[in-house]
């Protein structure tokens, strides 16, 4: 997973957020990106190497592996951020609709008048390129679009995590009587409490990414209001 | 994506901080994330595969393993390092937010606004704070989750479903001790740093405000064109123009006047 061609894209979209976007940004790159990186993947890494069952049955540890483990905690965080990431992207592509819409109207009305010069020309196009739009009108309604998908996605990862592991808590034993085990077999997970710790972490600054967006709904909303 | 985000995020940081500040950044990236990142991880990288325990119950290694590290201890610091890197944030978001106050007004608020006077002191001493407080809460979970920093070479185990009390032993652990002495001292150094730059900027700010209120006033040598009656009619705040002081900086740190 290249993180730095995620985080290139989104520094882009970053220029027409909030303060509080600005601020969601570095929390998701700071606490989840980073700690997914540098500390969750490799203490997910020999999930299934180091999964034993008290069995010598062959197959058997792989079945049961499979059947409390459909998705790994670590490629549903990935496409969590992946998708998380996304919705601000919506807003730099509006952005980019908008300037090349202006450009092409400057272009037009500079073609008709004759005593435009080339370098006042050239001036405008590039404060074109580098202004920042204020966020009213179509923008705002992208900008709230894209915090709403935002919190969607959010919620319902969240949700299926909880979900599919019945709870943010990893037991130290699981029982399988998945076929080819002969009978009920006891299984081991590796390092139940740094991924339950881990676990909880992620679910926490999560919770607290919904509630930056929230506050950034909130505040649009307000502004809006208010105009 | 790896600490080089985290350190071009520290770096733009650096040029807000203080002398002391620098020295406190260097000295994390040089003795602590180097030293994460091309040894610690290694040393921890089979923690798991090479802890043996005298036994052939299927499961017994996990349990045990799980029972004496909770969390290991490569990821503790790792998390240390991430949470005690992250209050010198603020300070960068306190010097944006006065960034975007002046593009606002359209007009310049502040004479430097870099300088550590006002709310942007405050977030600095706060910064301090935090990093002191990770720092020390940091070391105290490695004290009593691994009583002390000692890894010893042999630990015995109960945990079901081990049958009886089992010898299990820890690979690498002259190694991994070593490195948890490194990774205490370089905490311990950080931490009188950055006491010692919140002690230097509080006597600082003191020592401001105190020859502030008591340091005479010099008055400079007017220029001879500009008539004497009318320097002490004027209501106003005389503007040195040799001085060259700016209205807006002489409205924030007008001395005293007695």
């Amino acid at each position: 997973m290249s993180w730095p061609i995620l985080y290139a894209q989104l520094v882009g979209a970053n220029r027409h957020s909030t303060s509080l976007g600005k601020v969601w940004l570095s929390v998701l790159f700071i606490f989840r990106v980073m700690v997914l990186v540098v500390a969750a993947e490799s203490v997910w890494g020999d999930e299934q190497s180091d999964f034993t069952c008290n069995t010598l049955q062959p197959g058997c540890e792989n079945v049961c592996y499979d059947q409390f483990f459909p998705v790994s905690h670590i490629r549903l965080w990935c496409l969590q951020l992946l998708f998380v990431s996304t919705p601000p992207l919506l807003v730099t592509m509006y952005v980019a609709y908008r300037n090349q819409s202006d450009r092409k109207r400057l272009l037009e009305g500079s073609g008709r008048s004759s005593f435009l010069s080339n370098k006042c020309q050239e001036e405008d196009l590039n404060t074109l390129k580098r202004r920042r739009l204020p966020i009213a009108g179509a923008l705002w309604w992208t900008y709230a679009f894209s915090l709403l998908f935002r919190l969607l996605f959010e919620g319902g990862f969240m949700y299926a995590l909880y979900v599919v592991y019945d709870g943010f808590h990893m037991p130290r034993l699981v029982q399988c009587d998945q076929w080819p085990c002969p009978n009920l077999v006891d299984c081991f997970i590796s390092r139940p409490t740094e991924k339950t710790i881990f676990t909880v972490f992620m679910a926490t600054i999560s919770s607290i990414c919904m509630v930056l967006n929230m506050a950034e709904l909130s505040y649009l909303v307000a502004k809006a209001v208010t105009r | 994506m790896n600490w080089g985000f985290l350190e071009n995020v520290l770096s733009g940081v650096n040029k807000y901080s203080t002398v002391i500040g620098r020295i406190w950044l260097s000295v994390v990236f040089l003795f602590r994330i180097l030293v994460y990142v091309a040894a610690a991880e290694q040393v921890w990288k089979d923690e798991q595969s090479d802890f043996v325990c005298n036994t052939r119950q299927p499961g017994c290694e996990n349990a045990c393993f799980d029972h004496f590290f909770p969390i290991s201890q490569v990821r503790l610091w790792a998390l240390q390092l991430i949470m005690v890197s992250t209050p010198s944030l603020l300070v960068a978001l306190h010097v944006a937010y006065r960034e975007h106050r002046e593009a606002k007004y359209k007009k310049k608020l502040y004479k430097n606004k870099g300088s550590l006077d006002g709310g942007l002191f405050l977030t600095y001493i706060l910064s301090l704070v935090f990093k002191i407080t990770f720092e020390v809460v940091s070391l105290l979970a490695f004290y009593f989750l691994y009583n002390g920093f000692e890894v010893p070479m042999l630990l015995r185990c109960s945990e079901s479903p081990c049958p009886n009390t089992e010898d299990c032993y820890i690979g690498r652990a002259t190694e991994k001790k070593i490195f948890l002495y490194i990774m205490g001292c370089t905490s311990i150094l950080c931490i009188c740093l950055n006491f010692a730059e919140l002690m230097y900027i509080i006597w600082k700010h003191l020592w401001k405000c105190f020859t502030r209120r008591y340091a005479p006033v010099q008055r400079t040598v007017s220029h001879p064109a500009v008539s004497i009656v009318n320097q002490f009619a004027s209501a106003d705040p005389t503007i040195n123009t040799e001085q060259g002081h700016e209205p807006a900086a002489e409205e924030e740190n007008r001395p005293v006047q007695s």
